[in-house]
């Protein structure tokens, strides 16, 4: 058990170096394509006065004229080892994993991304449990109630909800509860810390309107499910053995039904702890994702960079867990 | 895209004699000699809805081929043509009732840019289709051609391919997709090519959505690819001498084209919803190019004044992933006996 945790976090680390390689030389060749030159990528980092001297020396300071192999390897150096960075006016050190300072404000992209992160936690972990709880709930009573109204209803709202986006159903939602009726806020972020209740009540709209979509699938993924297992054989057999209906159903359906659903939970939770970018944007919530575009936007690659690989790291951990749940859900499966 | 179901291109020819459905489903005994094809046709007939959602799919499709004269015969042909004498002069938002609704302009006038938002959401449709529509196909010819390497030769190449999605998969995607659309701005040249402007934008989006995707078609081909190897028909064609060239093409393919056709119909509507995401983030396509996304996006800075201006992109996208997925369910049950 411990060397497979092992072997797939190492697999998990080989993963994210390949990703933060091929992410740095994306971001290399493709403005170089386009275009940009290390003077005029510099340039956009000296503010408005233009100097050439200035230019020149943001160019040495962030290592443009570097070749992209010397400037990766001091990426990767910076996350192994640290690295020590002049601002120009003083040295300072970045402990390792150090993912460097961002381009455009000399803040640590480690520090930012801290303080950007609870923000995405809060989104996503919310609206999992709600995707979730909603999600199998609802598959489960339309699995049960098969060609009822109440099957119906449940399948059409569900398809309904995989085609209303975030961003349609988002700024719909602030309308009618916090545009007319005025019983939630309309958008924003308050930390946890400061105040639990106006965190929860900022969380509530953008938890209903990510979770919607995803719940939807996952409830048109469990009653499928439901569906395949009932007609199996083992649950023929636990009935035929006389235990209880809610038995055979919650213990022995539901379980086996559930482990495709876990599966998908883990790369639909790896994502959105990623960044739920468009609920941070609809919302204008502080969170990763969205700091993320407005970086990609303005060319700050060692955020972006930090971003891309905190995200790639939720998704292999979020990965690495729901495998390891596979053997709680469904004892047949036998890690090795 | 209704021709598919009863398409009776050469490769379907096989269906009869390789692939007997089992014996006791009903379809088996319905009638002998009937491809699977001909059987999802006769079923998908009695399916209402999925016929109800193809027939909105094909008019869709019509709207979009058709933009310029649908939008003549109302008389708003031009979609970047102003009418700021209908904007209320104190708040630049629509004057009137409903964003501005009138006989002139059927679904009102956009807030400060006062165009007419009919014409721009018929023009839309063009950028929504095109896009999402070639996007599904380049995913599906990457991850077919990969996933049944993958699949049918299995080992090494198997091991290589599978790590190659799990690299896509663990991409943060959107992030991704929306880095590369901001950095690709207005030109860029490729192997001496310079492309610019809106053609530019569209194929961008295009590689960027069809590229990232293809590992999601890949492995279920992969999947289903494995599952047909181990058949009895397969070893057949093997032991009288084919080669894997003509294994892959006359035996596993057309008992592929199923699930592949069901996908893709699913893959549209997702593409929809991923391209007007890029849009909505503003990395999509540039104004003045009408966009369902790039409408919302605006729409997000004046829904409060104008709540008309969000509600009608949106409802076009929402009706138009609705169809989609509704007539996709639909091919999806009428292809899997289980379902009935």
């Amino acid at each position: 058990m411990i060397n497979y945790i092992v072997r797939r976090l190492l697999a998990g680390v080989v993963l994210l170096f390949v990703i933060s390689l091929i992410t740095f030389f994306i971001f290399f060749v493709i403005p170089r394509l386009g275009g940009q030159t290390p003077e005029s990528l510099a340039s956009s980092f000296v503010g408005k006065t233009q100097d050439p001297k200035a230019i020149e020396g943001v160019m040495h300071r962030f290592g443009f004229d570097q070749s992209i192999w010397v400037q990766y390897g001091r990426y990767i150096k910076g996350v192994f080892f640290g690295y020590d960075f002049s601002n120009g006016a003083e040295q300072v050190h970045c402990f390792a994993p150090c993912l460097g300072f961002s381009y455009k404000n000399d803040i640590l992209v480690s520090h930012s991304i801290s303080e950007w992160l609870p923000v995405t936690l809060s989104i996503a972990l919310g609206a999992s449990v709600v995707w979730l709880l909603f999600g199998v709930t609802v598959g489960v009573i339309s699995a049960l109630r098969r060609g009822t109204w109440v099957d119906r209803a449940g399948m059409l709202t569900a398809l309904m909800g995989v085609s209303l986006p975030v961003y349609f159903i988002g700024p719909l939602l602030m309308i009618v509860f916090a545009n007319n009726w005025h019983l939630l806020p309309d958008s924003g972020y308050v930390p946890l810390t400061t105040d639990p209740y106006q965190w929860f009540m900022h969380l509530v709209l953008p938890w209903a309107a990510t979770a919607f979509g995803l719940a939807a699938l996952y409830a048109r993924l469990t009653r499928v499910g439901m569906l395949d297992t009932l007609n199996e054989d083992f649950i023929r057999t636990a009935r035929a053995k006389g235990l209880p209906e809610r038995t055979v159903i919650f213990k022995h359906a539901l379980r086996a039904a559930l482990t495709p659903i876990v599966t998908i939970f883990g790369m639909d939770l790896g994502f959105a702890l990623g960044g739920v970018v468009l609920t941070e944007y609809v919302f204008n919530l502080p969170g990763i994702g969205r700091e993320a575009v407005d970086a990609v936007n303005q060319s700050d690659l060692p955020v972006v960079m930090g971003v891309t690989i905190v995200a790639a790291a939720f998704i292999v951990l979020a990965n690495l867990v729901v495998d390891l749940l596979y053997g709680v859900v469904d004892p047949r499966v036998r890690l090795s | 895209m209704t021709t598919l179901p009863g398409d009776a291109s050469p490769l379907h020819d096989n269906f009869g004699e390789e692939e007997t459905p089992e014996p006791g489903t009903a379809a088996g005994k319905a009638i002998e000699g009937r491809s699977l094809t001909q059987i999802a046709w006769s079923r998908l007939k009695k399916d209402k809805v999925a016929i109800a959602a193809g027939g909105v799919v094909l008019f869709l499709i019509l709207l979009a081929i058709l933009a310029p004269l649908v939008t003549g015969i109302f008389g708003v042909g031009d979609p970047s043509k102003q009418y700021p004498d209908l904007l209320n002069p104190d708040s630049a938002m629509p004057a009137g009732a409903m964003g501005g609704i009138s006989g002139d302009h059927l679904l009102g006038i956009e807030p400060i840019g006062s165009r007419d938002v009919f014409s721009r959401i018929v023009f839309g449709s063009r950028v929504s289709l095109l896009i999402a529509t070639s996007a599904s196909l380049l995913s599906l010819l990457i991850g077919i051609v990969l996933g049944v390497t993958a699949g049918f030769f299995g080992g090494i190449v198997d091991m290589a391919i599978s790590r190659i999605m799990d690299v896509f998969l663990a991409f943060p995607l959107l992030l991704f997709a929306l880095a590369l659309a901001a950095i690709i701005s207005d030109k860029f040249t490729l192997l001496g090519l310079t492309m610019t402007g809106d053609f530019l934008h569209i194929s961008v989006l295009i590689f960027i959505i069809g590229f990232f995707g293809w590992p999601y078609a890949g492995r279920i081909v992969r999947g289903q690819t494995i599952a047909l190897r181990e058949r009895e028909f397969v070893d057949a064609a093997r032991v009288l001498g084919a080669r894997p060239g003509r294994i892959i093409r006359k035996e596993l393919m057309p008992n592929l084209i199923a699930p592949i056709l069901v996908y893709g119909t699913l893959l549209i509507p997702a593409n929809i919803l991923f391209e007007a995401a890029l849009s909505f983030l503003g990395v999509g396509i540039r104004p003045p190019t009408p966009s369902w996304g790039k409408m919302l996006n605006d729409a997000i800075n004046y829904f409060r004044a104008d709540p008309e201006y969000l509600i009608v992109p949106g409802l076009a996208i929402f009706i138009t992933v609705l169809a989609f997925n509704l007539f996709g369910d639909g091919l999806r049950d009428a292809f899997d006996p289980k379902a009935h």
